[in-house]
């Protein structure tokens, strides 16, 4: 690891003060589940690292509004603990898939919303886009856990988020503080994330000297909610897919509908075909298979990834199906964790 | 009783075959036992190695003063200096040794180096393509019987394709030394090693230092499973840039490096064809396989193939790949997981072709085996534990939803032979009794094992024993490789312990008057006819002011230990066939050991196979990018090993039928972690209906085969 400044924020204008002065050089630890080994690789080399970690005010659950706010240093333990986020189901589904205890206490709402990909090209020195002489290492390469859906630019990883796609799901907004020490705003999830087409682009929103303060999440209300991942092994790891659904039923009748899966494309993705073909029907494992099927109609795997589109197919008829209370899972799951 | 060397009745034993915790446990599990990496003596440097990051190069420019000059590095090693060929992703360039870690790393990044890229190969599994490139070796051809006759007669032949992909090691505590030279040049080690008394020679050449001069000490050790019998060339470096910087340095392989270079197990793939009679009895067997070991071009061992079945009509052919991948080294067991896996899938497959169960046409060759009658017994105490008769089904009708389940076994052999050892035993006039060896503890639990035998040939509480061990100045003791150890050393100390008893029990006798031969040391009391004479301490007492030393040898043909073991797995396993997991249900495992010495230390080893076993049955392989010839996967995120979640139901039942207790003691480190592989392949067949040929059998080979149809 290379020398680097640690400065400590005790309140989020400090933090952006902080933040602010080496641009992008510096850098946010909250959890520092993942930002250490990036450093300790020489993958991140930052002049500074902000701890944020003593910022009160964006840590807990609250009510705010109809909704909930979530402060972007509430851990996941914390998170999937707290009352008020008991009507978000699928964000305890997240929490449950992340079976690492360490980083269900240490990590973070917004340090997971802003965690690299686990690109292995980027990993090892290649940098975000993974080219080298102008050609897609990813493409060329073992690109055996990229994406399948919006591959076609420079960017082939998958966006590492375990929770973006529930978020999404949920219509979260993002409070984002910075520049300036007085500024922020709010922006849908959805759109906080960007498909960088060369490697000084950032993967989202977030500008130098910016940072997410709060996730903002509207009335559960009736909505009722999954998520689904797919894990290679039930420890330490990354899913192969996720896809996080939210649905309005009506007697039983799908009047509204969300779908978003992650790990299969350098954003979360939104499948609006998916929530389409399950809209006007009762769940049930006809119908979200077919929303699958729509899920990945379109997909575009790599030389080395087909499988996965079969499993964002599985993941999307799975958290349909749990969503709205309808998973019945064949006695040879009961007692394995498949 | 008599004086001949034995093991007691088996009845007799109150010690021998209970179940013990280690006796080193605590001193584990709380930290205070030191490893290699926890020596830090007054003025201790850390070391940081340079590595090249192109799997085939040549050095072209090597400066190393910028290091030297950064304040606080003290000293330089240079592995691989301008014109070296590198051959692999990882390979060591030079170390530096400073103040702190991170002065360390500092002076590894001002190292200026240049490569010449060269031409490199990393394919283990494309045979065709590593033809045209000129990167096979021709291994080994044989053949025996007339294999083109009996597959024109036979009932059914199977063609099938299989394989196993390279792991590296991953043991817990990574490769690494810690030296420290004295004012009069003797070098003292800690050093991560399996091979205590083997080790010293080999600092002699490289070092110039005379043998006698170097101490090697390693009280624990995280895990060795073959890889750490040498000091590695970083050992070296280590005492090397402790000589240099006149300080003790320290020197750890991090775990990127440690899996690009610290050993591999050879892959392999082969291309069978198998035939069988209506019986069932395997007719004919014809094999090519393939795989890699890095540059020297091997694959896995040829001659025990097919697998633990001497087929009468065979034929077999092996071909190297040269690749720029990181050296291999033994790996619990070598080649036999392999060949299992390489074997018993195609001799399942070669059943479900007849319509048989799988079980019956193992047990219908075991006339082929070794041991037919052991390993029937072993198959039919299995498939108790596992339900099989229930569970097995014809292949590909596991269930009608998504999730499918299914049944597969396996069977293995090893040799597990006592290795060569020596030991002193002390008893002590008050009593106390002390062993000394050069031995080690991989996982064996070997201090546990010596305190058993000489409390239970005392007639003392395990308390009672200090086990030393972890030192080249104690009596040389074999390397811990074969599963050799338990057997190594409890050999030597039954013999000194009884020969010391002896000297006891006449001391006794004739202060008693009473026969010696009828004595016998019992609950810290000498008895006489059972009748108590007197106590262990009064006994000692007898020895007079010195201690009593004996020295033990082994192994001897008196039948404390002997050779050749063998054991069956089943493993029952779920499927989903839309993702590609498969998941362990229950994993049965039978196995023989002759005498066993602590059953709880027993059943760790088999745990501890099984669960090697699942990891490269499901998950753990080194991954190499073609593109950049780089091992792609060495770090623990995506070189994926199992956790709890992972294991699912263990079942471990050891065969021990008196005859088997009266072999004596056979190692048990390494059979347990033979079989799992095959036996889980063959469940997900049995559930799916088709053959995943390549383990690990991770969700993208389980849909690839899947959506595939490849059978």
């Amino acid at each position: 690891m290379r020398p680097f400044e640690y400065a400590r924020a005790e309140t989020e204008a400090e933090a952006v003060e902080l933040l602010v002065e080496y641009g992008e050089d510096s850098v946010v630890l909250a959890g520092g589940t993942d930002l250490i080994s990036l450093m300790q690789r020489d993958v991140l080399q930052p002049r500074r690292v902000v701890d944020i970690k003593r910022v009160e005010s964006m840590r807990g659950v609250s009510v705010s509004g109809n909704g909930i706010a979530i402060g972007a240093l509430t851990t996941l333990e914390e998170l999937v603990e707290s009352p008020l986020a008991a009507d978000y189901a699928a964000l305890a589904d997240v929490v449950d898939g992340i079976r690492a205890i360490q980083v269900q206490q240490s990590g973070t709402i917004a340090g997971d919303l802003c965690l690299m990909p686990n690109c292995w090209y980027f990993r090892n020195g290649y940098g975000i886009l993974g080219r080298r002489n102008g050609e897609s290492m990813v493409e060329n390469g073992d690109n055996r856990y990229h994406a399948v859906f919006g591959s076609h630019g420079p960017a082939k990883f998958v966006n590492a988020s375990r929770f973006a796609p529930a978020l999404i799901a949920w219509r979260a907004r993002v409070r984002i503080i910075g520049p300036e020490s007085d500024r922020e705003e709010l922006i849908p999830l959805e759109y906080f994330y960007r498909t960088p087409r060369t490697e000084d682009q950032r993967l989202n929103v977030l500008r130098p000297g910016q940072l997410i303060s709060h996730v903002l999440l509207p009335s559960a209300s009736r909505t009722q909610s999954a998520s689904w991942d797919v894990l290679e092994m039930e420890g330490l790891d990354w899913p192969l897919v996720a896809a996080a659904a939210t649905l309005d039923l009506e007697g039983g009748v799908v009047r509204a509908a969300r779908v978003v899966m992650g790990h299969v494309a350098p954003i979360p993705w939104v499948s609006d075909a998916a929530a389409n073909a399950i809209m006007g029907y009762a769940v049930n494992d006809h119908t979200a298979d077919a929303a699958g099927d729509a899920a990945v109609e379109n997909a575009t795997p790599l030389s080395h990834n087909e499988y996965k589109v079969y499993q964002a197919k599985a993941a999307v008829k799975r958290a349909l199906l749990k969503a709205a209370g309808q998973w019945n899972p064949q006695p040879a799951e009961a007692t394995s964790l498949v | 009783m008599g004086r001949e060397v034995s093991w007691k009745d088996r009845g007799a034993n109150t010690l021998i075959g209970e179940r013990h915790p280690r006796i080193d446990g605590v001193e584990k599990a709380t930290g205070t036992a030191k490893y290699a990496a926890d020596i830090n003596t007054q003025g201790t440097l850390y070391a940081k190695c340079l590595t090249c990051k192109l799997p085939h190069a040549k050095v072209v420019k090597l400066d190393v003063e910028p290091a030297r000059a950064i304040k606080g590095v003290h000293s330089v090693h240079v592995f691989n200096d301008v014109d070296s060929e590198i051959h692999w992703d990882g390979a060591l360039i030079a170390a530096v040794a400073a103040e702190r870690p991170e002065l360390a790393e500092d002076g590894v990044r001002a190292i200026q180096v240049e490569y010449e890229e060269l031409e490199f190969w990393v394919d283990e599994a494309d045979l065709q393509g590593a033809i045209e490139a000129g990167r096979t070796k021709k291994r080994d051809e044989s053949a025996k019987g007339n294999v083109e006759a009996a597959l024109k007669s036979a009932e059914v032949v199977h063609k099938g394709y299989y394989g196993i992909a390279t792991i590296s090691h991953m043991c817990m505590e990574p490769h690494g030394s810690h030296s420290q030279w004295s004012a009069d040049g003797d070098l003292d080690v800690h050093l991560s090693t399996q091979n205590v008394s083997g080790t010293a020679g080999q600092y002699v050449l490289p070092l110039e230092i005379d043998a006698a001069k170097v101490s090697i000490t390693c009280n624990y050790v995280g895990g060795g499973f073959g890889s750490k019998f040498k000091p590695g060339d970083w050992g070296i470096a280590c005492a090397i840039l402790a000589r240099d910087a006149r300080r003790p340095v320290r020197l750890m392989l991090d775990r990127p490096t440690e899996l690009k270079i610290a050993g591999t197990r050879p892959s392999g793939f082969a291309e069978v064809t198998i035939a069988a009679d209506a019986e069932g009895n395997i007719v004919a067997w014809d094999s090519h396989h393939w795989g890699t070991s890095g540059i020297r071009g091997e694959t896995v061992r040829a001659n025990q193939y097919p697998y633990l079945f001497d087929f009468d009509n065979r034929n077999r052919k092996a071909t190297g790949i040269i690749t720029n991948c990181g050296p291999n080294d033994a790996w619990r067991a070598p080649s036999h997981p392999q060949l299992c896996a390489l074997t018993d899938t195609a001799i399942h497959d070669v059943a479900t072709k007849l319509g048989k169960d799988s079980y019956d046409v193992f047990m219908q060759n075991l006339n082929k085996t070794p041991r037919p009658g052991v390993y029937a017994s072993q198959m039919e105490i299995a498939a108790g534990l596992m339900g099989w008769k229930d569970k097995w089904h014809a292949d590909g009708t596991g269930g009608d939803g998504p999730i499918k389940r299914g049944v597969g076994m396996a069977l293995h052999k090893w040799g597990g032979r006592a290795h060569a050892a020596t030991c002193t035993v002390k008893v002590h006039p008050d009593g106390t009794v002390e062993s000394f060896a050069g031995s080690q503890d991989i996982g064996t639990g070997t201090r546990t094992c010596i305190a058993i035998v000489l409390a239970e040939t005392f007639g003392l509480p395990l308390s009672a024993i200090r086990v030393h061990i972890g030192s080249n100045k104690y009596p040389a003791s074999g390397p811990s490789g074969g599963s050799t150890t338990i057997g190594g050393v409890t050999g030597p100390n039954r013999r000194a312990a009884l020969e010391a008893l002896w000297k006891i029990l006449d001391l006794v006798a004739k202060e008693h008057d009473v026969q010696a031969d009828n004595l016998e040391a019992t609950g810290g009391e000498i008895l006489h006819n059972n009748e108590p004479v007197c106590t262990w301490k009064e006994a000692c007492a007898l020895i007079g002011p010195m201690p009593l030393e004996v020295q033990g040898q082994g192994p001897q043909k008196d039948g404390l230990t002997d050779q050749g073991v063998g054991g069956v797995q089943m493993a029952d396993v779920a499927v989903n066939t839309e993702t590609g997991q498969v998941r362990i249900h229950k994993i049965v495992a039978v196995q023989d050991c002759g005498l066993i010495i602590d059953m709880l230390t027993a059943e760790s080893q088999v745990y501890g196979g099984v669960i090697m076993g699942i990891a490269y049955a499901l998950s753990e392989e080194r991954i190499m990018d073609n593109l950049t010839g780089r091992y792609i996967n060495a770090d623990l995120i995506n070189y994926k090993l199992p956790r709890i979640g992972d294991i699912g139901e263990l079942v471990v039942e050891f065969y021990q039928p008196d005859d088997q207790y009266d072999r004596g003691v056979v190692g048990l480190g390494e059979p347990p972690v033979i079989s799992t592989g095959a036996a889980i392949s063959n469940a997900v067949t049995n559930a799916i209906g088709i053959r995943v040929p390549v383990l690990p059998l991770t969700p993208k080979r389980v849909l690839d085969a899947l959506k595939g149809g490849q059978a």
